[in-house]
Protein backbone atom coordinates (compact mmCIF):
# COMPACT_ATOMS: atom_id res chain seq x y z
CA UNK A 1 0.00 0.00 0.00
CA UNK A 2 1.54 3.37 -0.78
CA UNK A 3 2.23 5.96 2.09
CA UNK A 4 0.15 8.64 -0.07
CA UNK A 5 -2.14 8.16 -2.79
CA UNK A 6 -4.36 10.65 -4.16
CA UNK A 7 -7.00 9.75 -6.64
CA UNK A 8 -8.60 11.85 -9.14
CA UNK A 9 -7.46 15.35 -7.27
CA UNK A 10 -8.88 18.45 -7.92
CA UNK A 11 -8.20 21.72 -6.93
CA UNK A 12 -10.30 25.13 -8.02
CA UNK A 13 -9.82 28.75 -6.65
CA UNK A 14 -13.26 30.91 -7.61
CA UNK A 15 -14.05 28.47 -10.22
CA UNK A 16 -10.85 28.39 -11.85
CA UNK A 17 -9.63 24.82 -11.96
CA UNK A 18 -6.02 24.66 -9.99
CA UNK A 19 -5.13 21.24 -9.99
CA UNK A 20 -7.34 18.61 -12.52
CA UNK A 21 -6.97 14.73 -11.76
CA UNK A 22 -4.05 14.32 -9.87
CA UNK A 23 -3.40 10.61 -9.36
CA UNK A 24 -0.23 9.82 -7.33
CA UNK A 25 1.04 7.45 -5.15
CA UNK A 26 3.98 8.31 -2.95
CA UNK A 27 5.63 4.82 -1.45
CA UNK A 28 7.28 5.04 1.97
CA UNK A 29 10.61 5.93 2.22
CA UNK A 30 10.56 7.82 -1.38
CA UNK A 31 11.69 11.18 -2.47
CA UNK A 32 9.68 12.71 -4.72
CA UNK A 33 10.42 15.84 -6.42
CA UNK A 34 7.33 17.61 -8.40
CA UNK A 35 8.90 19.62 -11.05
CA UNK A 36 7.12 22.22 -12.78
CA UNK A 37 7.28 25.75 -13.92
CA UNK A 38 6.19 28.74 -11.33
CA UNK A 39 2.39 28.50 -11.08
CA UNK A 40 1.79 25.15 -12.54
CA UNK A 41 -0.35 24.40 -9.21
CA UNK A 42 2.84 22.74 -7.50
CA UNK A 43 2.58 24.05 -4.11
CA UNK A 44 -1.15 23.87 -4.37
CA UNK A 45 -0.91 19.97 -4.33
CA UNK A 46 1.46 20.20 -1.46
CA UNK A 47 -0.92 21.81 0.78
CA UNK A 48 -3.22 19.52 -0.75
CA UNK A 49 -1.09 17.24 0.45
CA UNK A 50 -0.56 18.31 3.97
CA UNK A 51 -4.10 18.74 4.36
CA UNK A 52 -3.74 22.50 4.85
CA UNK A 53 -6.95 22.87 2.81
CA UNK A 54 -9.30 20.78 1.50
CA UNK A 55 -9.37 19.84 -2.40
CA UNK A 56 -12.61 20.37 -4.54
CA UNK A 57 -13.22 16.82 -5.49
CA UNK A 58 -11.21 13.87 -5.40
CA UNK A 59 -9.85 11.58 -1.93
CA UNK A 60 -6.29 12.01 -0.20
CA UNK A 61 -5.62 8.51 1.65
CA UNK A 62 -2.68 8.30 3.80
CA UNK A 63 -1.77 4.49 4.75
CA UNK A 64 -5.17 3.30 2.63
CA UNK A 65 -7.01 5.47 5.13
CA UNK A 66 -9.14 8.99 3.35
CA UNK A 67 -7.47 11.83 4.97
CA UNK A 68 -10.03 14.00 3.35
CA UNK A 69 -13.19 12.74 5.10
CA UNK A 70 -13.31 15.50 8.49
CA UNK A 71 -11.10 17.96 9.32
CA UNK A 72 -10.17 16.17 12.47
CA UNK A 73 -9.12 13.17 10.49
CA UNK A 74 -7.69 15.76 8.26
CA UNK A 75 -5.40 17.25 11.44
CA UNK A 76 -4.75 13.81 12.71
CA UNK A 77 -2.75 13.16 9.49
CA UNK A 78 -0.71 16.75 9.01
CA UNK A 79 0.55 15.95 12.51
CA UNK A 80 2.23 12.92 10.58
CA UNK A 81 3.84 15.65 8.65
CA UNK A 82 6.05 18.55 8.05
CA UNK A 83 5.60 21.56 5.12
CA UNK A 84 8.36 23.63 5.00
CA UNK A 85 7.00 26.18 2.78
CA UNK A 86 8.54 28.41 -0.21
CA UNK A 87 8.91 32.03 2.03
CA UNK A 88 11.16 30.50 5.47
CA UNK A 89 8.92 31.80 8.14
CA UNK A 90 10.90 31.39 11.45
CA UNK A 91 8.99 32.83 14.80
CA UNK A 92 10.02 35.84 16.46
CA UNK A 93 12.09 33.52 18.97
CA UNK A 94 15.15 31.98 19.82
CA UNK A 95 16.62 29.62 17.36
CA UNK A 96 16.32 26.88 20.03
CA UNK A 97 12.46 27.59 21.02
CA UNK A 98 11.65 27.82 16.89
CA UNK A 99 12.65 24.46 17.03
CA UNK A 100 10.95 23.33 19.72
CA UNK A 101 8.10 24.41 18.81
CA UNK A 102 6.91 21.28 16.99
CA UNK A 103 7.63 18.53 19.57
CA UNK A 104 6.19 21.29 22.28
CA UNK A 105 2.74 21.28 20.09
CA UNK A 106 3.20 17.20 20.39
CA UNK A 107 3.99 17.04 24.48
CA UNK A 108 6.66 16.30 24.10
CA UNK A 109 9.07 15.21 27.43
CA UNK A 110 11.22 17.98 28.05
CA UNK A 111 14.42 15.50 28.58
CA UNK A 112 13.56 14.16 25.12
CA UNK A 113 12.86 17.63 23.83
CA UNK A 114 15.91 19.46 24.68
CA UNK A 115 18.51 16.13 23.04
CA UNK A 116 16.40 16.24 20.03
CA UNK A 117 16.89 19.90 19.43
CA UNK A 118 20.83 19.84 20.33
CA UNK A 119 21.23 17.02 17.43
CA UNK A 120 19.58 18.94 14.61
CA UNK A 121 21.16 22.25 15.90
CA UNK A 122 24.32 20.41 15.30
CA UNK A 123 23.07 18.89 12.35
CA UNK A 124 22.46 22.80 11.04
CA UNK A 125 25.56 23.97 12.32
CA UNK A 126 23.44 26.71 14.55
CA UNK A 127 24.41 25.34 18.14
CA UNK A 128 26.40 28.05 18.59
CA UNK A 129 23.30 30.37 18.42
CA UNK A 130 20.50 28.61 20.11
CA UNK A 131 19.51 31.46 22.03
CA UNK A 132 19.81 33.66 19.29
CA UNK A 133 16.37 35.47 17.72
CA UNK A 134 16.02 33.52 14.98
CA UNK A 135 14.77 36.54 13.11
CA UNK A 136 18.40 38.08 12.80
CA UNK A 137 19.12 34.71 10.59
CA UNK A 138 20.16 35.18 6.71
CA UNK A 139 17.85 33.65 4.08
CA UNK A 140 19.88 30.62 3.86
CA UNK A 141 20.20 29.88 7.62
CA UNK A 142 16.73 30.81 8.44
CA UNK A 143 15.70 27.93 5.77
CA UNK A 144 17.86 25.80 7.60
CA UNK A 145 15.96 26.45 10.69
CA UNK A 146 12.54 26.08 9.08
CA UNK A 147 14.10 22.58 7.68
CA UNK A 148 15.43 21.36 10.98
CA UNK A 149 11.95 22.67 12.55
CA UNK A 150 10.36 20.40 10.39
CA UNK A 151 12.94 17.11 10.65
CA UNK A 152 13.00 17.49 14.34
CA UNK A 153 9.37 16.39 14.83
CA UNK A 154 10.73 13.30 12.70
CA UNK A 155 7.56 13.54 10.69
CA UNK A 156 6.87 10.25 8.49
CA UNK A 157 6.77 12.86 5.10
CA UNK A 158 8.41 15.78 4.76
CA UNK A 159 6.83 18.39 2.43
CA UNK A 160 9.17 20.82 0.76
CA UNK A 161 8.13 23.77 -1.23
CA UNK A 162 11.06 25.28 -3.10
CA UNK A 163 13.85 24.50 -0.60
CA UNK A 164 16.75 26.69 -2.20
CA UNK A 165 14.59 29.28 -3.96
CA UNK A 166 15.44 32.69 -3.19
CA UNK A 167 18.94 31.54 -1.98
CA UNK A 168 22.65 32.47 -3.10
CA UNK A 169 23.78 29.23 -4.73
CA UNK A 170 26.20 28.49 -2.10
CA UNK A 171 23.14 28.76 0.96
CA UNK A 172 21.06 26.75 -1.91
CA UNK A 173 24.37 23.94 -1.98
CA UNK A 174 24.53 23.81 1.55
CA UNK A 175 20.57 23.19 1.89
CA UNK A 176 20.61 20.31 -0.61
CA UNK A 177 23.32 18.91 1.31
CA UNK A 178 20.94 18.94 4.53
CA UNK A 179 18.10 17.56 2.76
CA UNK A 180 20.84 14.63 1.33
CA UNK A 181 21.99 14.21 4.65
CA UNK A 182 17.95 13.80 6.21
CA UNK A 183 17.73 11.40 3.30
CA UNK A 184 20.41 9.26 4.32
CA UNK A 185 20.02 10.05 8.20
CA UNK A 186 16.18 9.10 8.93
CA UNK A 187 14.81 7.85 5.30
CA UNK A 188 12.13 9.76 5.89
CA UNK A 189 9.45 10.44 2.82
CA UNK A 190 9.66 13.16 1.12
CA UNK A 191 8.06 15.37 -1.66
CA UNK A 192 9.35 18.28 -2.73
CA UNK A 193 8.53 20.87 -5.52
CA UNK A 194 10.76 22.60 -7.59
CA UNK A 195 11.14 24.56 -10.65
CA UNK A 196 14.88 23.43 -10.94
CA UNK A 197 15.24 20.49 -12.70
CA UNK A 198 18.74 19.24 -12.08
CA UNK A 199 18.02 19.55 -8.12
CA UNK A 200 14.91 17.36 -8.90
CA UNK A 201 17.56 14.64 -10.57
CA UNK A 202 19.90 15.35 -7.97
CA UNK A 203 18.18 14.66 -4.98
CA UNK A 204 14.83 12.51 -6.10
CA UNK A 205 14.46 9.00 -7.13
CA UNK A 206 10.68 10.03 -9.13
CA UNK A 207 10.12 13.12 -10.76
CA UNK A 208 6.64 14.25 -11.36
CA UNK A 209 6.49 17.09 -14.04
CA UNK A 210 3.19 19.14 -13.06
CA UNK A 211 2.47 21.62 -15.87
CA UNK A 212 -0.99 23.44 -16.05
CA UNK A 213 -2.45 21.39 -12.81
CA UNK A 214 -2.25 17.97 -14.28
CA UNK A 215 0.72 15.72 -14.01
CA UNK A 216 2.30 14.79 -17.38
CA UNK A 217 5.06 12.30 -16.69
CA UNK A 218 6.45 10.41 -13.63
CA UNK A 219 9.24 8.13 -13.49
CA UNK A 220 12.58 7.96 -12.63
CA UNK A 221 14.83 11.07 -13.55
CA UNK A 222 16.77 9.70 -16.32
CA UNK A 223 13.79 8.72 -17.72
CA UNK A 224 12.14 11.86 -17.63
CA UNK A 225 14.86 13.98 -18.94
CA UNK A 226 15.78 12.31 -21.96
CA UNK A 227 12.53 10.30 -22.37
CA UNK A 228 9.83 12.66 -22.07
CA UNK A 229 6.26 11.64 -23.42
CA UNK A 230 5.13 15.12 -24.53
CA UNK A 231 6.08 18.21 -25.79
CA UNK A 232 5.00 20.02 -22.80
CA UNK A 233 7.54 17.17 -20.54
CA UNK A 234 10.18 18.08 -23.38
CA UNK A 235 10.13 21.71 -23.57
CA UNK A 236 10.42 22.36 -20.08
CA UNK A 237 13.01 19.40 -18.84
CA UNK A 238 15.19 20.82 -22.32
CA UNK A 239 13.53 23.92 -23.88
CA UNK A 240 16.45 23.57 -26.65
CA UNK A 241 15.90 21.51 -29.98
CA UNK A 242 12.48 20.28 -30.00
CA UNK A 243 11.79 20.30 -33.81
CA UNK A 244 8.91 19.63 -35.75
CA UNK A 245 8.61 17.03 -38.99
CA UNK A 246 6.71 13.74 -40.36
CA UNK A 247 7.90 10.45 -40.70
CA UNK A 248 8.92 9.56 -44.20
CA UNK A 249 10.50 6.03 -44.06
CA UNK A 250 11.23 3.47 -41.00
CA UNK A 251 12.98 0.31 -41.37
CA UNK A 252 14.47 -1.91 -38.41
CA UNK A 253 13.72 0.95 -35.92
CA UNK A 254 15.69 3.18 -37.54
CA UNK A 255 13.59 6.15 -39.02
CA UNK A 256 13.97 9.42 -41.27
CA UNK A 257 12.44 12.13 -40.20
CA UNK A 258 11.43 15.32 -42.48
CA UNK A 259 11.99 18.08 -41.00
CA UNK A 260 11.20 20.37 -43.61
CA UNK A 261 13.67 21.89 -46.32
CA UNK A 262 14.63 18.75 -47.49
CA UNK A 263 16.70 18.44 -44.57
CA UNK A 264 16.25 14.85 -42.61
CA UNK A 265 16.73 13.76 -39.09
CA UNK A 266 18.05 9.80 -38.52
CA UNK A 267 16.38 8.52 -35.46
CA UNK A 268 15.56 5.37 -33.70
CA UNK A 269 11.64 5.02 -33.26
CA UNK A 270 8.67 2.36 -33.40
CA UNK A 271 6.37 4.78 -35.08
CA UNK A 272 5.12 4.32 -38.52
CA UNK A 273 5.53 6.52 -41.64
CA UNK A 274 3.65 9.15 -41.60
CA UNK A 275 3.09 9.84 -38.44
CA UNK A 276 3.24 13.78 -37.02
CA UNK A 277 6.56 13.80 -34.93
CA UNK A 278 8.35 16.00 -32.55
CA UNK A 279 12.37 15.54 -32.74
CA UNK A 280 14.21 16.39 -29.46
CA UNK A 281 18.18 16.63 -29.14
CA UNK A 282 19.64 17.38 -25.65
CA UNK A 283 22.17 20.16 -26.84
CA UNK A 284 25.11 18.23 -24.67
CA UNK A 285 24.80 15.41 -26.87
CA UNK A 286 25.43 17.60 -30.16
CA UNK A 287 29.48 18.04 -31.37
CA UNK A 288 30.87 20.33 -33.41
CA UNK A 289 33.66 20.21 -35.75
CA UNK A 290 34.90 22.54 -38.38
CA UNK A 291 34.99 20.55 -40.96
CA UNK A 292 32.40 17.49 -41.80
CA UNK A 293 34.13 14.25 -39.62
CA UNK A 294 33.81 10.57 -40.98
CA UNK A 295 32.15 9.52 -37.28
CA UNK A 296 29.55 6.90 -37.25
CA UNK A 297 26.98 9.29 -36.15
CA UNK A 298 24.13 9.38 -38.57
CA UNK A 299 23.22 13.10 -38.39
CA UNK A 300 25.31 16.25 -39.48
CA UNK A 301 24.39 19.50 -40.62
CA UNK A 302 26.28 22.52 -41.78
CA UNK A 303 25.52 25.18 -40.35
CA UNK A 304 25.95 28.81 -39.50
CA UNK A 305 26.71 30.15 -35.23
CA UNK A 306 24.17 33.06 -34.51
CA UNK A 307 25.11 33.36 -30.73
CA UNK A 308 27.86 32.01 -28.45
CA UNK A 309 26.79 32.64 -24.69
CA UNK A 310 29.40 31.36 -21.94
CA UNK A 311 27.86 29.65 -19.05
CA UNK A 312 30.31 29.01 -16.96
CA UNK A 313 32.51 26.34 -17.66
CA UNK A 314 30.04 25.84 -20.63
CA UNK A 315 29.38 27.52 -24.10
CA UNK A 316 25.43 27.49 -25.22
CA UNK A 317 26.37 28.24 -29.14
CA UNK A 318 23.04 28.77 -30.86
CA UNK A 319 23.20 27.66 -34.90
CA UNK A 320 21.07 28.26 -37.58
CA UNK A 321 21.31 24.58 -39.71
CA UNK A 322 18.42 25.93 -41.90
CA UNK A 323 16.53 25.31 -38.83
CA UNK A 324 17.43 26.21 -35.42
CA UNK A 325 20.06 23.89 -32.91
CA UNK A 326 21.20 24.54 -29.88
CA UNK A 327 24.82 22.80 -28.32
CA UNK A 328 26.39 23.23 -25.32
CA UNK A 329 30.39 22.94 -25.52
CA UNK A 330 32.97 22.88 -22.63
CA UNK A 331 34.39 26.59 -22.88
CA UNK A 332 37.71 25.00 -23.89
CA UNK A 333 36.65 23.72 -26.64
CA UNK A 334 34.36 26.37 -27.88
CA UNK A 335 38.01 28.50 -27.19
CA UNK A 336 39.96 26.01 -29.26
CA UNK A 337 37.80 25.91 -32.25
CA UNK A 338 36.89 30.13 -32.19
CA UNK A 339 33.62 29.35 -32.32
CA UNK A 340 32.23 32.96 -32.84
CA UNK A 341 29.23 34.46 -34.32
CA UNK A 342 29.13 33.78 -38.48
CA UNK A 343 31.06 30.85 -38.60
CA UNK A 344 30.77 28.03 -40.04
CA UNK A 345 30.54 24.62 -38.19
CA UNK A 346 28.91 20.95 -38.50
CA UNK A 347 26.68 19.82 -35.52
CA UNK A 348 26.79 16.28 -35.40
CA UNK A 349 24.50 13.82 -33.65
CA UNK A 350 23.62 10.10 -33.08
CA UNK A 351 20.34 8.63 -34.49
CA UNK A 352 20.38 7.50 -30.35
CA UNK A 353 20.81 10.68 -29.25
CA UNK A 354 17.58 11.40 -30.71
CA UNK A 355 14.06 11.25 -28.55
CA UNK A 356 11.03 11.14 -31.24
CA UNK A 357 7.60 12.42 -29.93
CA UNK A 358 4.22 11.80 -31.36
CA UNK A 359 2.67 15.07 -31.68
CA UNK A 360 -1.15 14.96 -30.44
CA UNK B 1 4.13 82.88 41.03
CA UNK B 2 5.44 82.48 43.84
CA UNK B 3 2.40 80.38 44.99
CA UNK B 4 3.40 78.31 42.66
CA UNK B 5 6.68 77.58 43.46
CA UNK B 6 5.13 76.91 46.70
CA UNK B 7 2.89 74.93 45.77
CA UNK B 8 5.24 72.43 44.20
CA UNK B 9 7.68 72.74 47.03
CA UNK B 10 5.08 71.37 49.15
CA UNK B 11 3.90 69.05 46.35
CA UNK B 12 7.20 67.17 46.58
CA UNK B 13 7.44 67.78 50.55
CA UNK B 14 4.29 65.15 50.17
CA UNK B 15 5.49 63.09 47.76
CA UNK B 16 8.95 62.58 49.32
CA UNK B 17 7.25 61.98 53.03
CA UNK B 18 4.77 59.58 51.76
CA UNK B 19 1.99 61.20 52.92
CA UNK B 20 -0.77 58.84 53.67
CA UNK B 21 -3.42 60.53 52.28
CA UNK B 22 -1.89 61.32 48.74
CA UNK B 23 -0.35 57.57 48.99
CA UNK B 24 -3.66 56.26 49.79
CA UNK B 25 -5.34 58.19 46.33
CA UNK B 26 -2.61 56.87 44.19
CA UNK B 27 -2.97 53.35 45.31
CA UNK B 28 -6.74 54.01 45.24
CA UNK B 29 -6.17 54.92 41.38
CA UNK B 30 -3.53 52.51 40.32
CA UNK B 31 -5.55 49.48 41.78
CA UNK B 32 -8.91 50.58 40.38
CA UNK B 33 -7.33 51.32 36.81
CA UNK B 34 -4.97 47.93 36.59
CA UNK B 35 -7.77 46.23 38.02
CA UNK B 36 -10.24 47.43 34.94
CA UNK B 37 -7.24 47.20 32.39
CA UNK B 38 -6.65 43.72 33.33
CA UNK B 39 -10.39 42.90 33.33
CA UNK B 40 -10.67 44.67 29.68
CA UNK B 41 -7.93 42.45 28.77
CA UNK B 42 -9.39 38.95 29.79
CA UNK B 43 -12.21 40.28 27.31
CA UNK B 44 -10.68 41.95 24.67
CA UNK B 45 -7.68 39.64 23.81
CA UNK B 46 -9.74 36.19 22.95
CA UNK B 47 -12.74 38.27 21.39
CA UNK B 48 -10.29 40.28 19.52
CA UNK B 49 -8.55 37.18 18.15
CA UNK B 50 -11.84 35.80 17.53
CA UNK B 51 -12.78 38.58 15.42
CA UNK B 52 -9.65 38.74 13.56
CA UNK B 53 -9.35 35.04 12.46
CA UNK B 54 -12.79 34.52 11.72
CA UNK B 55 -14.55 35.49 8.78
CA UNK B 56 -17.96 37.08 9.09
CA UNK B 57 -20.62 38.99 7.51
CA UNK B 58 -19.87 42.79 8.49
CA UNK B 59 -16.58 42.29 9.80
CA UNK B 60 -15.81 45.55 8.48
CA UNK B 61 -17.94 47.48 9.85
CA UNK B 62 -17.99 45.69 13.19
CA UNK B 63 -13.72 47.17 13.37
CA UNK B 64 -15.06 50.76 12.03
CA UNK B 65 -17.48 50.73 14.91
CA UNK B 66 -14.92 49.79 17.73
CA UNK B 67 -12.82 52.32 16.14
CA UNK B 68 -15.51 54.75 16.56
CA UNK B 69 -15.70 54.21 20.45
CA UNK B 70 -12.10 54.40 20.33
CA UNK B 71 -12.58 58.85 21.48
CA UNK B 72 -16.05 58.19 22.81
CA UNK B 73 -16.25 60.90 25.86
CA UNK B 74 -15.62 59.62 28.97
CA UNK B 75 -18.43 61.70 30.59
CA UNK B 76 -20.82 59.60 27.82
CA UNK B 77 -19.67 55.87 29.11
CA UNK B 78 -20.27 57.45 32.88
CA UNK B 79 -23.67 59.09 32.21
CA UNK B 80 -24.22 55.39 30.68
CA UNK B 81 -22.68 53.48 33.52
CA UNK B 82 -24.83 55.94 35.91
CA UNK B 83 -27.88 55.26 34.17
CA UNK B 84 -27.46 51.20 34.26
CA UNK B 85 -26.73 51.47 38.37
CA UNK B 86 -28.82 54.08 39.14
CA UNK B 87 -31.49 53.32 41.97
CA UNK B 88 -33.99 52.80 39.17
CA UNK B 89 -31.30 51.74 36.97
CA UNK B 90 -31.70 48.17 35.18
CA UNK B 91 -28.90 47.19 37.87
CA UNK B 92 -29.56 49.57 40.44
CA UNK B 93 -30.78 46.46 42.87
CA UNK B 94 -27.06 45.46 43.00
CA UNK B 95 -26.63 48.85 45.11
CA UNK B 96 -22.91 49.43 43.27
CA UNK B 97 -23.15 53.13 42.40
CA UNK B 98 -20.18 55.28 43.68
CA UNK B 99 -17.94 52.20 44.99
CA UNK B 100 -15.26 51.43 43.76
CA UNK B 101 -16.32 48.19 41.69
CA UNK B 102 -18.80 50.51 39.51
CA UNK B 103 -15.68 52.54 38.66
CA UNK B 104 -13.95 49.27 37.71
CA UNK B 105 -16.72 48.26 35.50
CA UNK B 106 -16.90 51.46 34.08
CA UNK B 107 -12.94 52.09 32.98
CA UNK B 108 -12.86 48.42 31.47
CA UNK B 109 -16.54 49.59 29.63
CA UNK B 110 -14.26 52.94 28.09
CA UNK B 111 -10.74 50.62 27.34
CA UNK B 112 -12.86 48.16 26.01
CA UNK B 113 -12.98 49.65 22.37
CA UNK B 114 -9.35 50.63 22.49
CA UNK B 115 -8.02 47.81 23.80
CA UNK B 116 -10.21 45.44 21.45
CA UNK B 117 -9.43 47.12 17.63
CA UNK B 118 -5.58 47.58 18.89
CA UNK B 119 -5.26 44.28 19.86
CA UNK B 120 -7.41 43.08 16.25
CA UNK B 121 -4.59 45.54 14.36
CA UNK B 122 -1.65 44.30 16.55
CA UNK B 123 -2.91 40.32 15.37
CA UNK B 124 -3.21 41.55 11.51
CA UNK B 125 -0.24 43.06 11.67
CA UNK B 126 1.15 39.31 12.31
CA UNK B 127 2.44 37.71 8.74
CA UNK B 128 -0.37 35.40 7.24
CA UNK B 129 1.65 32.81 7.09
CA UNK B 130 2.95 32.88 10.62
CA UNK B 131 -0.75 31.15 11.59
CA UNK B 132 -0.01 28.47 7.86
CA UNK B 133 3.41 27.56 9.16
CA UNK B 134 2.10 26.49 12.88
CA UNK B 135 -0.56 24.96 11.51
CA UNK B 136 2.12 22.80 9.26
CA UNK B 137 3.93 22.09 11.99
CA UNK B 138 1.13 19.61 13.31
CA UNK B 139 -0.47 23.18 15.28
CA UNK B 140 -3.86 22.69 16.64
CA UNK B 141 -6.13 25.82 15.08
CA UNK B 142 -5.54 26.84 19.16
CA UNK B 143 -2.29 26.75 18.92
CA UNK B 144 -1.96 28.55 15.43
CA UNK B 145 -4.19 31.14 17.40
CA UNK B 146 -1.47 31.37 20.38
CA UNK B 147 1.52 31.36 18.38
CA UNK B 148 -0.09 34.63 16.40
CA UNK B 149 -0.78 36.26 19.95
CA UNK B 150 3.02 35.80 20.69
CA UNK B 151 4.15 37.16 17.48
CA UNK B 152 2.14 40.44 18.33
CA UNK B 153 2.87 40.59 21.82
CA UNK B 154 4.96 43.81 22.11
CA UNK B 155 2.28 45.64 20.02
CA UNK B 156 -0.54 43.81 22.73
CA UNK B 157 1.55 44.81 25.18
CA UNK B 158 1.41 48.56 23.95
CA UNK B 159 -2.18 48.08 23.13
CA UNK B 160 -2.80 47.36 26.90
CA UNK B 161 -0.42 49.76 28.30
CA UNK B 162 -2.10 52.96 26.02
CA UNK B 163 -5.57 51.37 27.63
CA UNK B 164 -4.52 51.53 31.04
CA UNK B 165 -3.22 55.05 30.43
CA UNK B 166 -6.56 56.25 29.01
CA UNK B 167 -8.42 54.15 32.18
CA UNK B 168 -6.30 56.36 34.99
CA UNK B 169 -6.06 59.60 33.25
CA UNK B 170 -10.16 60.10 32.74
CA UNK B 171 -12.08 62.27 35.34
CA UNK B 172 -15.70 62.51 34.09
CA UNK B 173 -16.34 59.12 34.72
CA UNK B 174 -14.78 58.65 38.43
CA UNK B 175 -16.43 61.89 39.25
CA UNK B 176 -19.87 60.69 37.61
CA UNK B 177 -20.21 56.86 38.92
CA UNK B 178 -17.75 56.93 41.93
CA UNK B 179 -18.45 60.03 43.73
CA UNK B 180 -15.06 61.29 44.92
CA UNK B 181 -15.64 60.25 48.01
CA UNK B 182 -12.59 60.39 50.49
CA UNK B 183 -10.63 57.09 51.67
CA UNK B 184 -13.08 55.19 49.50
CA UNK B 185 -13.43 56.34 45.70
CA UNK B 186 -11.34 59.26 45.63
CA UNK B 187 -8.78 58.95 42.64
CA UNK B 188 -5.51 61.29 41.12
CA UNK B 189 -8.03 63.09 38.72
CA UNK B 190 -10.73 63.17 41.20
CA UNK B 191 -8.67 64.51 44.11
CA UNK B 192 -6.91 66.76 41.42
CA UNK B 193 -10.18 68.93 40.29
CA UNK B 194 -11.51 69.10 43.79
CA UNK B 195 -8.59 70.44 45.57
CA UNK B 196 -7.88 72.70 42.39
CA UNK B 197 -11.16 73.99 42.95
CA UNK B 198 -10.69 74.22 46.87
CA UNK B 199 -7.46 75.81 46.49
CA UNK B 200 -5.26 73.49 48.17
CA UNK B 201 -3.01 73.40 45.00
CA UNK B 202 0.02 71.77 46.88
CA UNK B 203 -1.83 68.37 46.90
CA UNK B 204 -3.07 69.22 43.70
CA UNK B 205 0.31 69.42 42.13
CA UNK B 206 1.90 66.30 44.20
CA UNK B 207 -1.16 64.64 42.60
CA UNK B 208 -0.79 65.61 39.16
CA UNK B 209 3.23 65.06 39.23
CA UNK B 210 2.54 61.24 40.64
CA UNK B 211 0.11 61.00 37.81
CA UNK B 212 2.80 62.17 35.23
CA UNK B 213 5.13 59.89 36.13
CA UNK B 214 3.00 57.23 35.97
CA UNK B 215 2.46 58.43 32.31
CA UNK B 216 6.58 58.99 31.87
CA UNK B 217 6.94 55.08 33.00
CA UNK B 218 4.76 54.15 30.56
CA UNK B 219 5.74 55.84 27.84
CA UNK B 220 9.30 54.55 28.55
CA UNK B 221 8.52 50.77 29.00
CA UNK B 222 6.35 51.59 25.48
CA UNK B 223 9.75 53.02 24.09
CA UNK B 224 11.30 49.90 24.66
CA UNK B 225 8.86 47.32 23.64
CA UNK B 226 9.07 49.37 20.28
CA UNK B 227 12.97 49.61 19.66
CA UNK B 228 12.68 45.65 20.11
Amino acid sequence: MPLIETVELCQKYDGRDILRNINLKVERGEVLALIGPTGAGKTTLLRLLDLLEMPSSGKIYFEGRDATQSKKVGFQMRKRMAFVIQKPIVFNASIYDNIACGLRWRGAEKSSLRQKVSTILEMIDLSAHQHRNARTLSGGEAQRVAIARAIVIEPEVLLLDEPTANLDPLSAAKIEELITSIIHQYGTTIVMATHDMSQGQRLANRIGVLINGEILQTGDPREVFTLPMSREVAEFVSTDNIIDGIIVSGEGGMVSVDIGGSKIIEAISGYPVGEEVSVCVRPENITLTLSKTTSSARNSFLGQITGVVSMGPLSRIEMDCGFRLVALVTRRSAEELALEKGKQVYATFKATAVHILRRN
Amino acid sequence: MSEIWQGLVKAIELIVTLDPEVMGIAGRSLAISVTATLFAGVICLPLGSLIHFNRFIGKRTLINLIQTFYSIPTVVVGLFVFLLFSRAGPLGGLNLLFTPTVMIIGQAMLITPVLLGLTISALSGVDKAIPETARSLGASDFQAVVVVLREARFAVIAAILLAFGRAISEVGLALMVGGNIRGFTRVFTTAISLETSKGDIELAIALGIILILIALIINIVLNRLQQR
